[in-house]
């Protein structure tokens, strides 16, 4: 019989909350974590966006001085979240060579490449910080995790623009399905509200332009969505073999049931407007779990707010789930927390599990006049979900055709 | 002014201190770098370049694997001043 996997913790830094708990009560009250960003560098170089969903909390408020200096800031994210999953599941007892870490991010070190690149330009090559190589590899925030909790059994990070976290939390499943792995830190984080992503995302016109009205920005499926908001911060789920877990006692969230990934090798940004490469992905997830499309009660939906994704979304979700999908309590959650790239999936991952584990689906907000051509049943405010056992799931899809889905059931001892 | 060698090794600490994070009392002349105040080579980098920056000394690349002891550095730059 195939080992079940469980989660056991959950950590995150976001622009609701510098926690889970306080991020998921943020959420669940239908606040806004979009705000306007009051950098010098947003009137210096005139950037035509000027918000986004910044952390609530300051990593320099968490970690101490060294660990500012020596970690890129996706990675003090990654490390925020790593340690609060970590302190979530009971800081588990575990043998190092069977402890993993597969942990995402979309960009990597951005700020840290960039600003070595001004020291280089102003300074020149002596004043480019020895750490500068380390700081910026995408790896890095798999690696600072891997160190910080002795994880000797593969380090990994799973690159997939938007779509990299749920790939990541996707990957953990062979992992501990292998029997070589007991424990895996699971998720992605995101540090990319530097000026130079924003004029570039801005310059493919992906972004929201509504300067004027920042928490009303990310409003998925609404009529008048213009585009996403870029948001920062990290997730991080502690997945483990029920085995493992049951043996120490600990507390079980839910259980991850299915993963997949997909590709659509149809446009490097534009998803498949057929959806095809999506449904296989949910398709596939399902599958896994030994699930039909009719046991799906709630889904978390990719939905980043721009026109053309969330209406190739819900044709992916039509194609697999027909009729009953107007029966699925869909949530953008993007709405509240701006989209975090490379740590989308990972918060999201978080909110689905959540939602099973309370039996609330969360709202999405701003959802003003539903787009009438994606008539879902889009949750606007927390909705109760049913008894017994429970499936949800999580999209992600990301720039170069990249489907990701994961799906969760409730626990049921 | 040239600054006397204690100033020179408070400054020092101070760098020591704030790149690694290692109290500025336990930074001492006889102190080794790496043996006894655990600081790797990467960090090393970043305090020699902070230090030529606060002492406005030039500490050549080849000067660095000289530097064992606190006081080696506290003299090289006190002589360099």
């Amino acid at each position: 019989m195939t080992q079940k996997i469980v989660v056991t913790g959950l950590g995150a830094t976001t622009p609701l909350g510098g926690d889970a708990r306080s991020t998921w009560k943020a959420l669940l009250a239908g606040e806004s974590g979009i705000s306007t960003i009051e950098a010098e560098w947003v009137a210096k170089y005139e950037l035509p966006v000027t918000f986004a969903g910044q952390a609530k909390v300051s990593a320099s408020e968490v970690l101490t001085p060294q660990e500012i200096k020596r970690l890129d800031p996706s990675s003090q994210f990654a490390l925020i979240a790593a340690r609060e999953a970590w302190a979530d599941a009971g800081s588990p007892d575990v043998v190092p060579e069977r402890l993993a870490v597969e942990y995402a991010t979309g960009i990597g070190g951005v700020w840290t490449l960039l600003d070595a690149y001004d020291a280089l330009k102003e300074k020149g090559p002596r004043r480019v910080l020895p750490m500068t190589i380390p700081m910026l590899m995408p790896n890095g925030p798999a690696a600072a995790i891997g160190m910080d909790i002795a994880a000797r059994g593969g380090v990994r990070t799973a690159v997939s623009a938007c779509a990299s976290s749920t790939e990541a939390v996707a990957n953990a499943i062979a992992r501990l399905r292998s029997g070589e792995i007991d424990v895996v830190v699971a998720g992605g984080c995101e540090s990319g509200i530097h000026p130079l992503p924003i004029a570039a995302f801005a310059a493919m016109h992906a972004l929201s332009r509504r300067n004027d009205n920042p928490a009303a920005a990310s409003r998925p499926y609404d009529l008048n969505r213009d585009g996403f908001v870029m948001g920062e911060g990290a997730g991080a789920l502690v997945l483990e073999t029920e085995e493992h877990a049951k043996k120490r006692g600990a507390r079980i969230y839910a259980e991850l049931v299915g993963g997949a990934v997909t590709s659509d090798a149809h446009h490097i940004t534009a998803p498949d407007p057929e959806g095809t490469g999506a449904a296989r992905a949910v398709s596939a997830a399902l599958s896994q779990a030994n699930a039909k499309p009719e046991d799906v009660v709630h889904i978390n939906a990719h939905a980043t707010s721009t026109p053309v994704g969330d209406i190739a979304e819900y044709t992916a979700l039509l194609r697999v789930f027909g009729d009953h999908l107007s029966k699925i309590a869909v949530s953008a959650t993007k709405s509240s927390t701006g989209h975090l790239l490379g740590g989308a999936g990972a918060i999201e991952a978080i909110f689905t599990v959540l939602a099973l584990h309370e039996r609330t689906a969360p709202p999405t907000i701003n959802l003003e006049n539903q787009d009438p051509a994606i008539p879902l049943d889009v949750v606007t405010s927390p909705r109760a979900l049913p008894e017994g056992p429970i499936l949800a799931i999580s999209t992600s899809f990301g720039f170069g055709g990249h489907n990701a889905v994961i799906a969760f059931r409730s626990y049921q001892g | 002014m040239a600054l006397s060698q204690n100033e020179v090794l408070a400054g020092l600490a101070e760098i020591v201190n704030d790149e690694t994070g290692i109290a500025a009392d336990a930074v001492q002349l006889e102190k080794s770098f790496t043996d006894d105040l655990d600081i790797d080579s990467i960090s090393m980098m970043t305090i020699v370049v902070n230090a030529e920056d606060k002492f406005g000394v030039k500490i050549p690349d080849e000067e660095v694997k000289n530097l064992v002891t606190v006081g080696d550095a506290v003299n090289f730059i006190t002589n360099a001043q």
